[in-house]
């Protein structure tokens, strides 16, 4: 028990795919222990996000493939199904927050994005 | 506390309105419903009873269900009268001898049609209007009938001679009294009532006292007149008003009053303790309210008194507006002037059949009255009046006089009104209640209808009800705007006219020059990609605009539940050689794909992982096929049947016709899916007239429809143009299409766009075939340029490798999703429902 809590502490960087591999304004998925995260790029801010990739609505692994836009001042995705919001930084749903999901920190170094899990 | 036993004797409107009432309450639990119905249904709606002749079905006209009921424990018997109540015991005895207990009684048992004591009356074919069997009986005696009679020209009796007219045979109103609607109606009404109806091919007779029915000659009946005059009908329908249906009461000792009615108290008691009357059987201060709204108020007021309450029932007002064989009529108060002192002002108008009389009080302070036929606008601002007791203006007269330009005399300002008018009298909704409706976030009519039941029953309050609440809203400062979202403000027609006119090209630069900031979002990213795609067309997952697609187009396939995808090849006409069939089973096959025929005769594809798009589109872009657009807001399908080619009775080669526009328009994006069919004759076997664009073969060329729609709101397209040749038709379809594009707004179908659009059809027909803008060359030039740069998107996706990096699930590996389940069922797979999925029923293996 206390071996999890301590590794899961730990940051641990895994390295996704080049950041070449990524188009503006879209996102991709990636398979990260066996986990889907849906991966941003945000073409004016020149900033990824990650956050889970499965919408708890829709119930389907589909966020990687919505909308990226702007709701005031949060970044969000909206998901392809049922267009709720999800906060690309925090992973909070705006329309239903007790369906909030997991958002992850994302860095690019050597032109590689890798995702803290 | 143990329930109180309440038993309901009549399940009519307002038997029905007052269970419902407590249904509703918070107390509901207290109690335990019986209720008991001589008909053979539970209530349903006698108001609208005449639109059975317009199609209405029962279905439609009922008020509740046995469903509903029973949910609600209410316990109910049909075809069961009660016979007889004995007060001493508080048990009621039905027909079918059964016994029942209370401990409170309610009489809502009605009226019933009065037919005068004339020899003769009891034949076949001599009828009432009052009940669905009614209703049943005068259709099937009109089927044996070519002229019918109706005795009575009152309310009823009009909307019973329509009825008859409706059912094609010639009509006659046969009225005592020397005018129609003598109750409600002054001379002058009644008689511009009567030249109207006149008009209408519906015969008045005036001051006629039926002696006699006998035999005919020309026809079934002979009606004897006491002047000596006589007609001959083949069926009479009897309207001279209604009675109470009191016998009941009258047999167990309850009050009665001399002319009928049971007696009521402002409570709604009877004389007899613990059990009350209301509807059309109640009589109070010796008055009998024949209408709805009133019945309604006393169900109100009876569980008030019996759940503790305090309400009474102190009259109502029996103003009326409504239209009769297409006329319309209103009277308000004290019509005829009884009110000692009262004053009058009238205004006739010959030439336009309108008359209108204002009856105001000695000293022209209030209003007393009025009567409108013809033109009826001032009957909300009149009733309120009326009924509020608000001053009248210095020349009240200005209340009924036409304006210099032509519209309806000064209306009151809606701020004038108390907060206690009345506006709905059928459901009782006062302004106070529109008001807060509004404060509380409503602010269409269609919310207001939810919210309050407001303009529910017989719609008259409806205009003002919706001038309350835009008055309301301006109150609150709510601006009605029509910006497409927080990122732009502006509406899509007018951003549509911005790119077109500043040649904007990306989304950004759009953002740039004309947003509010941000980033944009899932509202305005997919609109202004299809407007850029309407007027420069290019490529739509060119890196600029692939941030914008929506769902769909982003992938260039629909995106199912599950997050896989369907693939719709475009089968333009629905054409289709064997070859191309047997390479679409193939893929489906190999794939194994959910295959289904849709309803825009093409074939869909089901099931399709977004890994497998670029494999399947290869064999399908090879066998000859195209992208079938089903993901965009574009045109979806030309619907044909086979016309002319194979039909025997086709005048024009539909199938052809078909074709040709469907590869003219594929792939025009626009503000929301269009879709076309083309019938080769008047059969009209494509059902041409529910699609946005339809084209109906004439012996001379081709009818044009357009605007109609299917889906969830179906509208018949409006014929548009008629006998077009080829090329004239194409010309109108481009225009129409490109204004389409130009002026909707986001996701408005092309019907509701024409609904909206000021001017409607002759607006639209004056742009498109009389080119009163000056623009008819313009469309078509946009039109011809976005058909020029027409790609298959599909055939460009898979010749670009960069393109396809896109179509795989993980970035960063081959795996495919893991979440996907599926079941077999008649003979293909389809995605596993959530309860198969916990039940870990065996899935198929998905192939990968
Ligand atoms: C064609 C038509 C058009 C109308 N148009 C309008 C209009 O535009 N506006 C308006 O306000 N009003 C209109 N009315 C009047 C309106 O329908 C009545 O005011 C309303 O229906 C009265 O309701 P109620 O419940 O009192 O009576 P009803 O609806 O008649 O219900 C009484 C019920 O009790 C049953 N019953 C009677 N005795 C017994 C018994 N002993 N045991 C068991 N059951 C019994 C009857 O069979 C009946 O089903 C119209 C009426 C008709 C017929
Ligand atoms: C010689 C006369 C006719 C023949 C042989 C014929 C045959 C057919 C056939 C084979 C179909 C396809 C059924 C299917 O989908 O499996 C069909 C559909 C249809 N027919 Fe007819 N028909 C004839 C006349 C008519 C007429 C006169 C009308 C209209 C009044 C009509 C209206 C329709 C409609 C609405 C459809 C459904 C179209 C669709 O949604 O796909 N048919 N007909
Ligand atoms: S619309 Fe006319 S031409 Fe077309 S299938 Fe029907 S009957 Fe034949
Ligand atoms: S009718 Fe409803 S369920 Fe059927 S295809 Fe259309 S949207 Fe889906």
């Amino acid at each position: 028990m206390s071996e999890n809590a301590a590794s899961s502490q730990q940051t641990q960087w895994v390295e996704v795919c080049d950041k070449n591999a990524l188009d503006a304004d879209t996102g991709v998925c990636a398979l990260i222990d066996g986990k889907q995260i849906a991966i941003f790029y945000v073409g004016k801010l020149d900033e990824v996000f990650a956050i889970d990739n499965y919408d708890p609505i829709g119930k389907a692994n589909v966020l990687s493939r919505g909308i990226i836009g702007t709701q005031g001042e949060r970044i969000c995705v909206a998901s392809p199904l049922y267009k709720e919001h999800y906060d690309l930084r925090t992973g909070e749903c705006l329309e239903s927050p007790e369906h909030s999901i997991t958002a992850y920190a994302v860095k690019v170094e050597n032109g590689k994005v890798c995702v803290a899990v | 506390m143990s329930k109180q036993r309440v038993i309901v004797v009549g399940n009519g409107m307002v038997g029905h309105k007052f269970i419902d009432g407590i249904i509703n309450s918070d107390h509901a639990e207290n109690y335990e419903i019986l209720t008991f119905s001589e008909e053979p249904r539970l209530a349903y709606d006698r108001v609208k009873l005449s639109s059975y002749f317009s199609g209405s079905t029962v279905d439609d006209l009922m008020l509740t269900s046995e469903e509903h009921y029973q949910s609600a424990g209410v316990v109910y018997t049909l075809n069961d009268k009660v016979v007889d109540i004995d007060h001493d015991s508080k048990t009621v005895k039905l027909a079918s001898g059964k016994v029942e207990g209370y401990d409170k009684l309610i009489l809502a048992t009605g009226s019933y049609p009065f037919v005068p004591p004339i020899p003769g009356k009891d034949q076949p074919h001599c009828l009432v209007y009052r009940t669905i069997e009614d209703l049943e009986d005068i259709t099937a005696s009109a089927q044996e009938s070519k002229v019918g009679v109706v005795v009575g020209g009152g309310l009823l009796g009009l909307e019973a001679a329509n009825a008859l007219k409706n059912l094609g045979l010639e009509t006659h109103v046969v009225e005592f009294a020397p005018r129609l609607m003598a109750v409600q109606l002054d001379e002058g009404g009644g008689n511009l009532l009567r030249r109207k109806v006149e008009a209408l091919d519906v015969n008045v007779h005036t001051e006629k006292n039926t002696k006699h029915i006998t035999a005919g000659e020309k026809h079934r009946y002979r009606m004897e007149f006491a002047d000596g005059s006589y007609l001959e009908t083949d069926m009479i329908l009897f309207s001279a008003g209604i009675r109470p249906q009191d016998e009941l009461a009258r047999n167990c000792g309850i009050d009665v009053g001399e002319r009928g009615g049971i007696v009521i108290d402002n409570f709604c008691r009877t004389s007899v303790e613990d059990i009350y009357a209301i509807g059309e059987c109640a009589l109070w201060d010796s008055k009998i309210f024949g209408l709805v709204a009133p019945g309604y108020q006393m169900a109100k007021v009876a569980f008030s008194h019996i759940d503790g309450g305090e309400e009474q029932f102190t009259g109502a007002d029996m103003s009326t507006k409504l239209k009769l064989l297409g006329v319309d009529v209103a009277s308000v108060g004290d019509a005829h002037a009884r009110t000692p002192g009262a004053q009058t002002y009238t205004y006739e108008d010959g030439v336009n059949e309108v008359y209108k009389r204002l009856i105001v009080s000695e000293d022209r302070k209030k209003l007393l009255g009025a009567v409108l036929v013809g033109d009826v606008e001032a009957y909300g601002t009149l009733q309120q009046m009326c009924v509020n007791s608000m001053d009248l203006p210095d020349a009240p007269e200005q209340l009924i006089l036409p304006t210099s330009d032509g519209s309806a005399g000064a209306a009151m300002g809606v701020d004038a009104l108390p907060d206690t008018a009345q506006l709905c009298s059928c459901l009782d909704v006062t302004k106070g209640d529109i008001v807060e409706a509004v404060q509380g976030g409503c602010c269409t009519m269609g919310d207001i209808k939810a919210k309050t039941e407001a303009s529910t029953g017989c719609g008259g309050c409806a205009a003002l009800v919706k001038s309350v609440m835009d008055n309301e809203l301006k109150n609150l400062g709510v601006e009605v705007n029509n910006h497409l979202c927080e990122h732009f403000s502006y509406s899509r027609a007018e951003l549509a006219d911005i790119v077109r006119v500043k040649k904007i090209e990306s989304f950004d630069e759009l953002l740039e020059s004309h947003g509010n900031g941000g980033l944009g979002c899932e509202i305005c990213k997919p609109t202004v990609g299809s407007i850029l795609a309407s007027f420069w067309n290019d490529y739509v997952l060119e890196d600029k605009h692939m941030g914008l697609q929506d769902t769909n187009d982003i992938y260039l396939g629909n995106m199912q539940k599950d997050g896989t995808y369907s693939i719709v090849p475009r089968v333009a006409g629905g054409e289709i050689t064997p070859d191309k069939l047997i390479v679409l089973g193939e893929v489906a096959k190999e794939y194994d794909l959910y295959t289904k025929i849709t309803g825009g005769q093409r074939i869909d594809l089901f099931g399709a992982q977004l890994h497998e798009l670029p494999a399947i589109w290869k064999k399908l872009v090879d066998a000859g096929f195209e992208t079938g657009h089903a993901y965009g807001k574009s045109l979806r399908t030309v619907k044909s049947c086979v016309g002319s080619t194979w039909c025997r009775y086709g005048v024009q080669d539909s199938v052809g016709m078909a074709i040709a526009l469907e590869n003219r328009y594929k792939g025009l994006r626009s503000p929301h899916k269009i879709k076309f069919a083309v019938s080769g004759c008047t059969r009209e076997c494509a059902e041409a007239q529910s699609k946005d664009i339809g084209v109906i073969a004439t012996e001379n060329g081709w009818n044009l429809y357009v605007c109609g729609n299917g889906g969830m709101r179906p509208r018949h397209g409006d014929l548009f143009a008629t006998d077009l040749d080829d090329e004239t038709l194409v010309k109108y379809i481009d225009r129409v299409l490109m204004f389409y594009i130009r002026t909707a707004d986001r996701l408005q179908r092309t019907s509701v766009w024409l609904e909206n659009l000021e001017g409607g059809l002759d607006y639209l027909r004056e742009v498109v075939i009389d080119d009163k803008l000056s623009i008819g060359q313009e469309l078509e030039d946009d039109m011809t340029s976005n058909i020029g740069k027409y790609q298959c998107e599909w055939k460009t996706t898979i010749e670009n490798p960069e393109k396809l990096k896109r179509f795989r699930h993980f970035v960063n590996s081959d795996e495919t999703d893991s979440n996907l389940a599926y079941v077999v069922e008649r003979d293909q797979r389809r995605p596993a429902n959530e309860k198969e999925r916990e039940n870990h029923i065996p899935t198929v293996e998905v192939t990968a």
